[in-house]
C-alpha cells in the first residue's frame, strides 16, 4: 500500500519535472546576451544608492565623493547622539507594542471572521483592509485630526494606535490566507473529543495558524519601523522614532551618521528578513 | 457543498466565542479606522475657525477653494509628475518584467529575490543614497567631471528631474512584479507559432506578447500612478520646495496652515480619486483572469 | 421522553430558507446496534451526522441518548464520538497526542492515557506508531488512527462519515470486515454513513436508506434488497429495473432485478423485447432491452452467450417471487 503511494508521489513528480522542461524549451523563450545586460543595470541602478549609503558609512572623510580610509567614527559618533538613541528605543517599544497588540485583534478577527457568515463580514473585512489602500498622507491626516477631536494626548498612545491601524491588516491578511487552507473538522474533531470551542482554538487552531502570525507580525514590525509618513501627523511635538529622526536629519543635509545610522538599519532588515524567510521554510515543512 | 455545511448555524456557546474572537476587531476597526474617515468627511464641510479649530456651520467653501488657481495647480502639478513618472516607469519597467519572464527558472527565482529585497528597506534610506549620488558635491558630478564630461556640476538635486528619479526609484518594483506576472503565464509557443506562421519578430511581439502582457502593463500602471500623487516626501527631500503635491499641500495644510476643513476636502478629493484608479484596477485585472482562461 | 437508546425525533434542518436538508426524520437506534444511512450525495445523510454530533443544531425536532434530551448539548458534552471523512488528524501532533487527545482534556493521568493509547493502537494494529505523525502515515494507517482516536473516549455511539471512501477498492473491504469485528467486540453502537450499498449490506444490522432529506426505508440488509418498499430503494440499492405493472399483469410500479430476468432465445415464453446493446464484464452479461412501450430494462446472466446479438427479438420472463411492487396502482407509496 505504502509503496505503490510513494511511487505514485515520484512519478507526479517526474511528470511536473518533465512538463517544466519540455516548457523551458521553446525557443522563442531564450534570454538574449541584450537582455541580460538590460536586467544587470537596472539592477545595478536599484542597488547602487543602498552600497553607496553602506561604503560611505565606514569612510574616514566626511565628503561622500572619495574613499580615504575605513573608519568606524561615525558608528560612534552615533551611538553617542543621546537624542537618536531615544527614538531608536521609541521605535523599538513602538514596534513591539503595535505589534503584539495588532497580532491579538487580527488573529482573532481572522479566526471569527472565517466563522461566521454575517451580512457585515464583507464590510468589516473592507474596512480593517481598508488602510492599506488609501494613500498613508490621508491616512495620518485623518487620524490626526480624528486624534484631536478627542482630546488624546499626542505621544506614544496615539502613535500606538495609528500604528495598530495599519498594522491589523498585514496580520489579518496573512492568518486568512493561512486559514483557507485549513480544514475545519480538525477544530470539530477537537470539540467531539471533548474540547470546549475555546479549548479547541488554543489546541489546535492556533499552533496550526502560528506561523501566519508569526510572519504576519514581522511585516507588521517591519512596516512600524518604516513608517514615516503617518506617525509625523501624531507622533506630537517631543516624542520621536527613529524614520522621523532620519527624515528630518535628510531634509536638513547629508551627514555621515545618518549613511551609519542607515546601514545599521538595512543590517537590521536583513535580519528580519532572514528570520522571515526561515519562518517561510518551516511553515512549508509543516505542510 | 460539505464546507458550507460545516461552517453553518452551531450552537449557542460556540456562537458566542466567535463573537467574542471578532468583537476587538470590529469594535477597532469602527472606531479607528470608519470613524475617523467619516469624521474626515464631516470635517470637509465644516467651516474653519481660529488656530485650526473647526466651525461646525456647514459650507462648500473648502472644495470651492480647490478650484482656486494656486490650488488647482497643484492637482494639476500632481497629475502632471504622476503622469511623468509613470511614463519613465512604463518604459524601464516593462522591458525588465518582460525580460525578466524569460529567464531561465534559477534566474527567475534570483531575479525575483533581487526585486523584492528593496521592498523591505526603508525608502528614505534608498532615497538618502540617491542624494549623495546627486547632490552637487556627489558622486556623479565627481564622477563626470573626472572623467572629463562636464566642466560645472550639474544641478539635478532639488529639482524636478531629481523628483523624477525618486518616483521612479521608489515605485519601480510595483511596475516590474505586475507586468512580470502576466508575462510570466504568456504561453510561449504562441509566439513560436506566430513565427511559424510568418510574423516578423516584432510583429510576432506586437501582435501576440504585448497584446497579452497589456493587462500587466495596465495594472501596474494604475499601481504606480496613486503613490505617485501622495509620495509628498519624495517631492520634500529630493525637490526641497520646487514642487508642490496635493500631499505636501494636505501636510502643509495640517500642520502649518492652520486650516483643517481645506485639508480634509483636498483628501476627500484624493481619496475619490485613488478609489476610481482602485475600482479601474479591479476591472483590469479581473479582464487579465478573462483573457487567461481565453 | 424516549425509552430507546438513541432516538431521533422529528429532526428538520435547512441551510437556505425553503429548501429542507432533512424535512422530518425519525429514528430509534437500539444499543450495539450497526446502522447505517445510505444514500447518494446530498441527501442530508452527514448532516443527521453531524446533528447527533452535536456539530450542527436542528431547526426543530429532538436527539435523545439514553433517555435525556441532548439536543441544545455541545459537541464536547455528548458521549458520541465521530470518525470524519477525511480522518481530520491533528497534523501538529503525533499518532500518540491524537488518540490521548480526548482523555488529556479529561485530564486523565499520564500514565492512564500512555496505556489506553498503547491499548488503541493495538485494537487497531499498529502497534508502535505512537511517535508518528500524521503526515508520515499512509491513508489506510491515518483511517485506523482516527478510529482509535474516537474510541479512545469510550463513547457510547460512534459516528462514522464515509470512513472508507478515500481508500482503494481491495483496502475497502479489508477495512468492512475489520470495523465490522472491532463493533461486535466492543459492543459500541455504530452510526455509518456511506453512498456505497455493498459496503451497507455487508456490515449492518439495519439499513437507513435516505433520499431528499427522507427517510426511504429502514430494515434488515435482507429487506432492504430484497424486499424494497419504493423504487428508489429498489434502484439504489438493487439496481432494479423499474417498469409498470400492466405490462406484466400486475398493479402499481414493479422492480425486478437484472439477474432475476430469464432470457428465451426461442421466444418462447413471457414478453418480447428488442435486444439494443449487449456488454459482457466481470464474468456477467448484461443485455440492455427494449420493451413494447419503450420501456428499457437490463437483464444480466453468468457467462458469456455468443447467440445474443443487438436487433435480435428475444422473449424474457421472471418468476413472481422474484417482483416486487413498490408503489401501488394509484402511483402512491406504500
Amino acid at each position: 500500500m505504502m509503496n505503490t503511494r510513494n511511487n505514485e508521489g515520484k512519478n507526479s513528480a517526474l511528470a511536473r519535472k518533465a512538463g517544466k522542461k519540455r516548457k523551458a524549451s521553446y525557443g522563442m523563450k531564450r534570454s538574449t546576451r541584450f537582455e541580460k545586460i538590460y536586467l544587470g543595470i537596472i539592477f545595478f541602478l536599484m542597488y547602487l544608492p543602498v552600497a553607496v549609503v553602506i561604503i560611505f558609512s565606514f569612510n574616514e572623510s566626511k565628503l561622500p565623493v572619495r574613499l580615504t580610509g575605513f573608519s568606524l567614527q561615525w558608528y560612534e559618533k552615533l551611538f553617542a547622539d543621546s537624542a537618536m538613541m531615544e527614538a531608536l528605543v521609541n521605535s523599538l517599544i513602538l514596534g513591539v507594542a503595535s505589534c503584539a497588540v495588532s497580532a491579538v485583534i487580527g488573529t482573532l478577527g481572522a479566526v471569527g471572521l472565517s466563522r461566521i457568515h454575517w451580512k457585515t463580514k464583507g464590510a468589516l473585512e473592507y474596512i480593517s483592509i481598508l488602510p492599506l489602500m488609501i494613500p498613508e498622507i490621508i491616512l495620518g491626516m485623518v487620524l490626526m485630526a480624528f486624534f484631536y477631536m478627542l482630546n488624546l494626548p499626542f505621544g506614544m498612545l496615539t502613535l500606538l494606535i495609528g500604528h495598530t491601524v495599519f498594522c491589523i491588516p498585514y496580520i489579518l491578511m496573512e492568518v486568512k490566507a493561512r486559514l483557507v487552507g485549513m480544514d475545519p473538522s480538525l477544530e470539530e474533531a477537537a470539540r467531539d473529543l471533548g474540547a470546549t470551542s475555546m479549548r479547541a482554538f488554543f489546541d489546535i487552531t492556533l499552533p496550526l495558524i502560528m506561523p501566519a502570525v508569526a510572519s504576519g507580525s514581522l511585516l507588521a514590525f517591519a512596516m512600524s519601523m518604516d513608517d514615516v509618513v503617518i506617525s509625523i501627523f501624531i507622533n506630537g511635538p517631543r516624542l520621536s522614532t527613529l524614520p522621523i529622526k532620519v527624515y528630518t536629519q535628510i531634509k536638513t543635509g547629508v551627514t555621515p551618521e545618518i549613511n551609519a545610522l542607515c546601514t545599521i538599519m538595512l543590517a537590521f532588515t536583513v535580519v528580519i528578513l532572514l528570520v522571515y524567510s526561515l519562518i517561510k521554510k518551516l511553515k512549508r515543512k509543516y505542510k | 457543498m460539505r464546507g458550507k455545511i460545516s461552517r453553518s448555524k452551531s450552537s449557542a456557546k460556540h456562537t458566542h466565542a466567535t463573537i467574542g474572537m471578532i468583537l476587538p476587531l470590529y469594535i477597532f476597526t469602527l472606531i479607528f479606522v470608519a470613524c475617523p474617515l467619516l469624521y474626515m468627511v464631516a470635517l470637509s464641510f465644516a467651516t474653519p475657525g481660529e488656530v485650526h479649530g473647526v466651525q461646525w456651520i456647514f459650507t462648500l467653501d473648502n472644495y470651492r477653494k480647490i478650484l482656486e488657481p494656486v490650488y488647482l495647480n497643484t492637482f494639476v502639478q500632481s497629475f502632471q509628475l504622476a503622469i511623468t513618472s509613470t511614463l519613465f516607469i512604463t518604459l524601464i519597467g516593462y522591458p525588465f518584467g518582460y525580460f525578466m519572464a524569460k529567464l531561465p527558472a534559477g534566474g527567475k527565482k534570483k531575479a525575483m529575490l533581487l526585486l523584492m529585497l528593496p521592498f523591505w528597506v526603508n525608502s528614505l534610506i534608498r532615497l538618502y543614497g540617491w542624494i549623495i549620488i546627486l547632490q552637487k558635491k556627489g558622486l556623479l558630478n565627481f564622477v563626470l567631471k573626472k572623467l572629463d564630461l562636464i566642466q560645472k556640476p550639474l544641478k539635478i538635486m532639488y529639482s524636478y528631474p531629481a523628483i523624477v528619479i525618486g518616483m521612479i526609484y521608489v515605485l519601480l518594483p510595483f511596475m516590474i512584479l505586475s507586468v512580470y506576472s502576466s508575462a510570466e503565464k504568456l504561453d510561449w509557443s504562441l509566439v513560436e507559432a506566430a513565427r511559424d506562421l510568418g510574423a516578423s519578430k516584432a510583429k510576432a511581439f506586437w501582435t501576440v506578447s504585448f497584446r497579452l502582457t497589456l493587462p500587466g502593463l495596465l495594472s501596474g500602471v494604475i499601481l504606480t500612478f496613486i503613490p505617485s500623487m501622495g509620495l509628498f516626501f519624495i517631492a520634500d527631500i529630493l525637490g526641497g520646495n520646487k514642487v508642490v503635491l496635493v500631499g505636501s499641500l494636505i501636510q502643509d495644510q495640517m500642520t502649518r496652515g492652520n486650516n483643517w476643513p481645506f485639508a480634509a476636502a483636498l483628501a476627500v478629493i484624493m481619496m475619490i480619486l485613488t478609489t476610481l484608479m482602485i475600482l479601474l484596477y479591479r476591472k483590469v485585472t479581473n479582464a487579465k483572469e478573462v483573457e487567461g482562461l481565453g | 421522553m424516549s425509552d430507546s437508546f438513541l432516538e431521533l425525533k422529528d429532526l428538520k434542518k435547512s441551510f437556505t430558507p425553503g429548501e429542507y436538508v432533512l424535512q422530518g426524520i425519525n429514528l430509534k437506534i437500539e444499543q450495539g446496534e450497526f446502522v447505517t444511512l445510505l444514500g447518494s450525495s446530498g441527501c442530508g445523510k452527514t448532516t443527521t451526522l453531524r446533528i447527533i454530533a452535536g456539530l450542527e443544531q436542528p431547526d426543530s425536532g429532538s436527539v435523545w441518548l439514553e433517555g435525556k434530551d441532548v439536543t441544545n448539548l455541545e459537541p464536547n458534552e455528548r458521549d458520541v464520538n465521530t470518525v470524519f471523512q477525511n480522518y481530520a488528524l491533528f497534523p501538529h501532533m503525533n499518532v500518540a497526542d491524537n488518540i490521548g487527545y480526548g482523555l488529556k482534556i479529561r485530564k486523565v493521568s499520564k500514565a492512564d492515557i500512555r496505556k489506553k493509547v498503547k491499548e488503541m493502537l493495538e485494537l487497531v494494529q499498529l502497534e508502535g506508531y505512537e511517535k508518528r505523525k500524521p503526515a508520515e502515515l499512509s491513508g489506510g494507517q491515518k483511517q485506523r488512527v482516527a478510529i482509535a482516536r474516537a474510541l479512545a473516549n469510550n463513547p457510547r455511539v460512534l459516528l462514522l462519515d464515509e470512513p472508507l471512501g478515500a481508500l482503494d477498492l481491495q483496502l475497502r473491504r479489508a477495512m468492512q470486515l475489520e470495523l465490522k469485528r472491532l463493533q461486535k467486540k466492543l459492543g459500541i453502537t455504530f452510526i455509518y454513513i456511506t453512498h456505497d450499498q455493498e459496503e451497507a449490506i455487508n456490515m449492518s444490522d439495519r439499513i437507513v436508506v435516505m433520499n431528499q432529506g427522507r427517510f426511504e426505508q429502514i430494515g434488515t440488509p435482507d429487506e432492504i434488497y430484497n424486499h424494497p418498499k419504493t423504487s428508489y430503494v429498489a434502484t439504489f440499492v438493487g439496481n432494479a429495473n423499474i417498469l409498470k405493472g400492466e405490462l406484466v399483469g400486475m398493479d402499481g410500479t414493479v422492480a425486478i432485478r437484472s439477474e432475476n430476468i430469464i432470457l428465451d432465445e426461442n421466444c418462447k415464453q413471457g414478453y418480447s423485447a428488442v435486444v439494443k446493446e449487449k456488454n459482457f464484464a466481470a464474468g456477467q452479461l448484461r443485455v440492455l432491452l427494449v420493451l413494447s412501450d419503450g420501456t428499457e430494462i437490463t437483464a444480466s446472466r453468468f457467462g458469456m452467450n455468443a447467440n445474443i446479438q443487438p436487433g435480435q427479438q428475444i422473449n424474457w420472463y421472471f418468476d413472481l417471487k422474484n417482483a416486487v411492487i413498490v408503489d401501488n396502482a394509484k402511483g402512491e407509496r406504500l
